[in-house]
């Protein structure tokens, strides 16, 4: 959890996945169920923080010397 | 005068050989429309080409017609390579075809069909070799034209299901006679830049001709060697192409590519929801269970009536004393009958009985040495009374009795001679009663 800000979108979803999936088996001692619970919870919140406010990522384009420049979609046609 | 009457069979084989040297007929390439079409069972195709104003009679033979590439229908518009010859039975013009693709599309249909077989043979098409999508791609490239519809729906789809994601555009040519060379080098770029992780590769709809880049080989290889995984969309629903087949996964669309290319926002946001609930109602049950074993351990019984709890070990003590001591005695017995077996087995091995045995022998070999002995003594008994005998019938006293006399001289040796006696001499004669003694007279000498 302390990389927390780094984590991509897609590490929290599988390890909120998989927090889901330990506690849906119930055989967890109730301090780690307690801890996963709030651990998921954490997720859950980046996870929709990620998806809700969205910093768009940009649209690049590769030039004709192989660089990027960002991307606006022509809307003539 | 019947002279110039040809028969028809000469006047036949006359048309045959002229159409047959005809440098024209023997490479006929005829366009038309098929109809009469019928699939011999013995595998030959008899059919007729015709357009709006006439028509051939027309023949494939099955050793032809089994690389067509596809099935001849009546009303088909086909374009024709093959021959004109003369069926002489009927006298009858005929084309012999020899090859025969469906018009409009044409080689190019047939360059598709080839290059499809030969690469599925080669085995680019394997789903062995198809990679997996990522769930939450970072980083999408696009490989397509970068004006037209088609890149417009897929960054707006893109875009309004999971903004999240980076989308580079990689421009390239998607028609025309460097349009594979140009998308074969993107495709090579993005694997090279390496921080991609999908590609999509494709363009909007359009006619064979403009769709070919992506039946070309040149595409198709790029595609397959890709290291990363690529959704291919090219035109709309009904279009196929090669890339389509090579590629990871095909889109119908653009669009359909994006789609299949993100997940959907909204629906993760769902899904994340969804999630939570679960985790939720999870942890409550968990907690309702430790809950409920906690309460169940309180109202035990042990726990109210824990005396009861020793009484009832005591008892179970008790029992199980009891049972111990029941197998120890069980296993004594047991021992003890063992012991008692193996005495009696001892004991019929006791030496007595030998012992009895060898005492007989000893008995009998006892009794024969004393008889044995006996008769040895009996006989030398016997033997020594002989002797006796024998020695009694020697006894000089024996002989004197029969009127024998011994003379001694007074120092008591017997006389042998008279060489041991002198005139005088006193000596004793011994009779066997008693002596005499005397005196010699004389001595005389006898001469022998």
């Amino acid at each position: 959890m302390t990389d927390e800000q780094t984590m991509s979108f897609e590490e929290a979803m599988q390890k909120l996945e998989s927090i889901v999936e330990k506690l849906e088996k119930g055989d967890v001692p109730l301090e780690k169920a307690i801890k996963y619970y709030q651990e998921g919870m954490q997720l859950s919140k980046l996870c929709n923080d990620k998806l809700i406010h969205v910093q768009e990522k940009m649209t690049q384009i590769v030039n004709e010397h192989g660089e990027l420049e960002p991307f606006n979609i022509q809307e003539d046609e | 005068m019947h002279n110039k009457y040809l028969t028809v069979t000469a006047l036949t084989k006359y048309i045959k050989h002229k159409l047959e040297t005809d440098a024209h007929l023997r490479n006929v390439w005829l366009k038309g429309e098929i109809s009469n079409f019928k699939h011999h069972s013995r595998g030959h195709m008899y059919l007729t080409i015709k357009d709006d104003q006439t028509r051939i009679q027309a023949v494939m033979f099955a050793s032809d017609n089994r690389y067509l590439k596809f099935r001849p229908e009546d009303g088909m518009h086909v374009l024709i390579k093959g021959e004109v010859g003369v069926f002489e039975p009927y006298g009858q013009y005929q084309l012999y075809i020899r090859h025969m693709e469906p018009d409009g599309i044409g080689s190019l249909y047939l360059a598709f069909e080839q290059l499809k077989e030969k690469l599925q043979e080669q085995g680019y098409f394997d789903k062995s070799h198809k990679k997996e999508l990522p769930s939450f791609p970072k980083h999408i490239g696009v490989i397509t034209s970068p004006t037209g519809a088609a890149i417009r729906d897929i960054i707006t789809t893109i875009k309004r299901r999971y903004p999240i994601v980076a989308t580079t555009v990689l421009p390239v040519l998607v028609q025309g006679p460097n349009a594979a060379d140009s998308i074969k080098r993107a495709i090579e770029w993005a694997n090279q830049k390496g921080d991609f992780d999908l590609l999509i590769v494709g363009r909007g709809g359009g006619s064979i001709e403009e769709l070919w880049a992506f039946n070309e080989e040149k595409t198709a290889k790029a595609i397959f060697h890709s290291a990363i995984p690529i959704i291919s969309a090219v035109g709309h629903e009904t279009d196929v192409t090669i890339s389509d087949f090579v590629a990871d996964l095909r889109a119908p669309t653009p669009t359909g590519a994006a789609e299949l290319a993100v997940p959907s926002r909204f629906e993760l946001l769902d899904k994340i929801q969804t999630l939570v609930r679960t985790m939720s109602r999870s942890l409550q049950l968990i907690m309702k269970n430790y809950t409920d074993a906690l309460n169940r351990i309180k109202q035990s019984f042990a726990f109210r009536y824990p005396e009861q709890l020793i009484n009832q070990k005591e008892q179970e003590l008790d029992r199980y004393v009891e049972r111990l001591k029941q197998s120890m005695s069980m296993r004594m017995e047991q021992k003890e009958e063992a012991l008692a077996h193996l005495n009696m087995r001892l004991f019929s091995q006791h030496p007595k009985r030998q012992i009895e045995l060898v005492r007989k022998e000893l008995d009998n070999f006892s009794k024969q040495i004393d008889a044995q002995m006996q008769q040895l003594i009996d006989s030398k008994y016997n033997q020594l009374m002989a002797n006796v005998d024998k020695l009694t019938l020697l006894n000089p006293l024996e002989v004197m009795k029969r009127g024998y006399a011994i003379p001694y001289t007074k120092d008591g040796t017997i006389i042998h001679s008279t060489e041991q006696v002198n005139q005088h001499d006193v000596i004793a004669i011994n009779l066997a009663d008693g002596k005499i003694d005397c005196q010699v007279l004389s001595v005389e000498e006898e001469n022998s």
